[in-house]
């Protein structure tokens, strides 16, 4: 099969110790925090009240607005309290958590098991993935549900399976491909029938030998699947240069995969997609990769969505304190401030890193070697966006594509001046947010200005109306009694 | 009485016809930047830069009598759209913190006197006579002209609470190695 090249990019220490340790399942803890706000978009509403008994499996908060994804519990037992919980997040900020006590007594709730999902219509299987809460599981948490429908309103020829997994240390999807490849293909397949039967490649880079083996044995007598072997090298798992590689076209800026006829979804999610579409399941626990060095059981352990972090380290063991904790892989997950945080849909990793693992490099001044720009696979220039970033020229700094850039950190790696130059990017990416935010907020509020200023007129002229009929009434009722008093008067006259 | 009468209405017609000429070609046409600035600041006339209104404020500016950061509550978002207009360098370095601020109802001391909510000229404070009032935060911009009308001083301006959803990446400090 054809492939193209895609520029940039980089070969950090790939540290994948876990690629040969089987996945184990982790006992869920007494109490589970679950986020009612896991994906990109409206959080979920809670369909449960504190104090409601719930079984394994049951719907705790469903799906409201078009982009959302309903949350399941991962056991049984009963709604403790909602509340506010660190949320997964490098700022550790507070968000609304469900509470879930363990009753330890795994009750099941009744799943309906459909009939041969090969043999539904694209609709229906899209609406089985959104009722089951399935996310983007590769990071982007996207309700999948959602992005099915748009491939499905759109020609979606091709789809691809992303099993690169190109971040250091991570292992997880590797060794799902490995343990769980049977199932793996089905979800795929029926991913593939969502969309319509389309074209599917199954791109897992060439540093996984057994997983592309297997997963070759087991599409081998499926016609419109594919494995393709992919160079092993970082962002190639990012969907943009992935999609380029394969297909060799460009998404273009401000656009979507789908706009391309292209969809990509993550082996991960395929695995989800088959749990709920062929056996009813809902997503209520993910398989992740605990590595680092502080770490005394590294490996892969399907977690229970909701377990907090320290409550996994504490089953994983711990040789020293982390010097520091990240969730996701080394280049873009985020540095968390604490292990009292909930494992999430999204979080396909935890790294506890000792002090010896960090890189203890100190900032110089950027001597223009270009690294960066060679390193960067979107094209872009990030010595120059960083310095203008330094000196708040965001304009200027979106102008040469601020707003292109993936935020995945190769400039950063690559730069010999230790520049942190992918934080200047996040700081710049946030401040057109903010800014967004308060020009809408700004515009709202003069339009009540305005609308203010106008029923005070309004108000103003009703009061006059009012005083001036008052006065007409005072007049007629004088000009009556005069006239009363006038004929009376007469009368008596 | 007859020529007096003629004299004054000449004089008078004359001098309405000269006028409305006047009015017509001698026009001074209104200075677009000004109205351009006008359209920029918030508009609620609180009086924090110590011009009457926005209006005058608009015109300081225009004609370099006011600093680009004399509005509080356009704050720097204002700073960076008024400098593009004026297509000058503003160095945001001096920018002291970004942090917009609301008002905030104390409702121990709050009398239900309802004259902050007719003060507010962004409808941003709720509430009745004799019912404690509040303020709605997405609704303030910080104007402060609800604090001097308060009589049990129990309204406050408070920062904006950092959330989920207004949380940034802070700018990287920039800390130089030392040279060898």
């Amino acid at each position: 099969m054809n492939s193209y090249p895609i520029r940039g990019g980089v070969h950090p220490d790939e540290r994948k110790f876990t690629s040969e340790i089987t996945i184990r399942r982790v006992p869920t803890p007494k109490r589970l925090y679950i986020p009612l706000k896991q994906h990109i978009g409206a959080p979920a509403k809670p369909s449960r009240v504190p104090g409601e008994i719930i079984l394994k499996g049951a719907l705790l908060a469903r799906a409201q607005g078009s982009v959302s994804a309903s949350i399941h519990s991962p056991c049984s037992g009963y709604v403790e309290d909602i509340i506010d919980w660190a949320a997964p997040h490098p700022s550790g900020l507070p968000t609304k958590t469900m509470v879930v006590v363990n009753d330890g007594k795994e009750i099941h709730e009744d799943a309906s098991v459909p009939v041969n999902p090969l043999f539904l219509r694209p609709e229906v299987i899209a609406e089985r993935v959104g009722q089951s809460g399935i996310v983007g599981l590769g990071g982007a948490t996207f309700p999948s549900a959602v992005k099915l429908t748009l491939g499905q309103g759109r020609l979606t020829p091709i789809l691809i399976i992303n099993g690169c997994e190109c971040e250091p240390y991570l292992t997880c999807d590797d060794r799902l491909m490995q343990e769980r490849t049977l199932d793996v293909v089905d979800g795929i397949r029926i991913l593939a029938q969502a969309l319509n039967g389309s074209e599917t490649i199954i791109a897992i880079e060439k540093n996984k030998p057994e997983a592309i083996q297997l997963m070759r044995e087991a599409t081998k007598k499926i016609g419109n699947i594919k494995v393709m072997p992919v160079p092993t090298r970082y962002p190639m798992g990012s969907e943009k240069q992935l999609i380029e590689h394969i297909t060799g076209r460009q998404v273009p800026s401000g656009k979507l995969s789908a706009d391309i006829g292209v969809m990509l979804h993550n082996i991960a999610t395929a695995y989800a997609v088959n749990r709920a579409v062929r056996e009813g399941k809902p997503l209520i626990t993910r398989i992740i990769t605990v590595a680092g060095e502080a770490v005394e059981q590294p490996g892969n352990y399907e977690v229970p969505i909701g377990m907090l972090i320290s409550d996994l380290l504490d089953f994983c063991g711990l040789k020293e304190q982390p010097a520091r904790l990240i969730m996701g892989g080394p280049m873009m997950g985020q540095a968390i401030p604490h292990a009292n945080i909930p494992l999430t849909k999204g979080c396909n990793g935890i790294l506890a890193l000792s002090a010896a693992e960090l890189s203890q490099r100190s900032e110089h001044p950027c001597i223009r070697c270009a690294s960066c720009v060679d390193a960067c696979p979107m094209g872009l220039s990030p010595l120059s966006m960083a310095s203008l970033l330094k000196r708040d020229k965001l304009d200027e700094a979106v102008d040469i594509g601020l707003k292109d850039c993936i935020l995945c950190g190769a400039c950063s790696f690559s730069c010999p001046s230790g520049i942190p130059l992918v934080h200047y990017f996040n700081y710049g990416k946030g401040e057109i947010v903010s800014r967004a935010q308060q020009q809408r907020k700004d515009d709202e509020i003069k339009q009540l200005i305005q609308e203010r200023q106008v029923r005070m007129v309004r108000l103003e002229q009703e009061r006059e109306e009012a005083m001036a009929k008052r006065k007409a009434e005072i007049a007629a009722r004088k000009a009556a009694q005069a006239q009363q008093e006038h004929s009376t008067k007469a009368e008596a006259a | 009485m007859i020529s007096g009468i003629f004299t004054l209405t000449l004089l008078g017609g004359s001098l309405g016809l000269f006028l409305a000429l006047a009015a017509r070609y001698l026009k001074v046409a209104a200075d677009p930047i000004v109205e351009d600035i006008t359209a920029m600041l918030p508009g609620s006339n609180c009086g924090q830069c110590g011009f009457a209104g926005c209006g005058q404020a608009a015109e300081a500016v225009a004609t370099g009598q006011a600093k680009l950061d004399m509005c509080p509550p356009g704050g720097k978002s204002l700073i960076e759209s008024l400098a593009k207009r004026l297509g000058v360098d503003w160095d945001f370095s001096h920018v002291t913190a970004n942090v917009p601020n609301v008002a905030y109802v104390m409702e121990s001391t709050c009398i239900g006197c309802a004259r902050c909510f007719k003060a507010c000229p962004t409808d941003a404070i709720v509430g009745a006579p004799k019912q404690i009032h509040s303020v709605i935060n997405s609704a303030c911009n910080g104007c402060r002209l609800c604090i001097d009308v308060c009589p049990t001083e129990c309204l406050q301006m408070v920062e904006v609470q950092t959330t989920l959803e207004n949380w940034r990446w802070y700018k990287p400090q920039v800390i130089q190695a030392q040279a060898a």
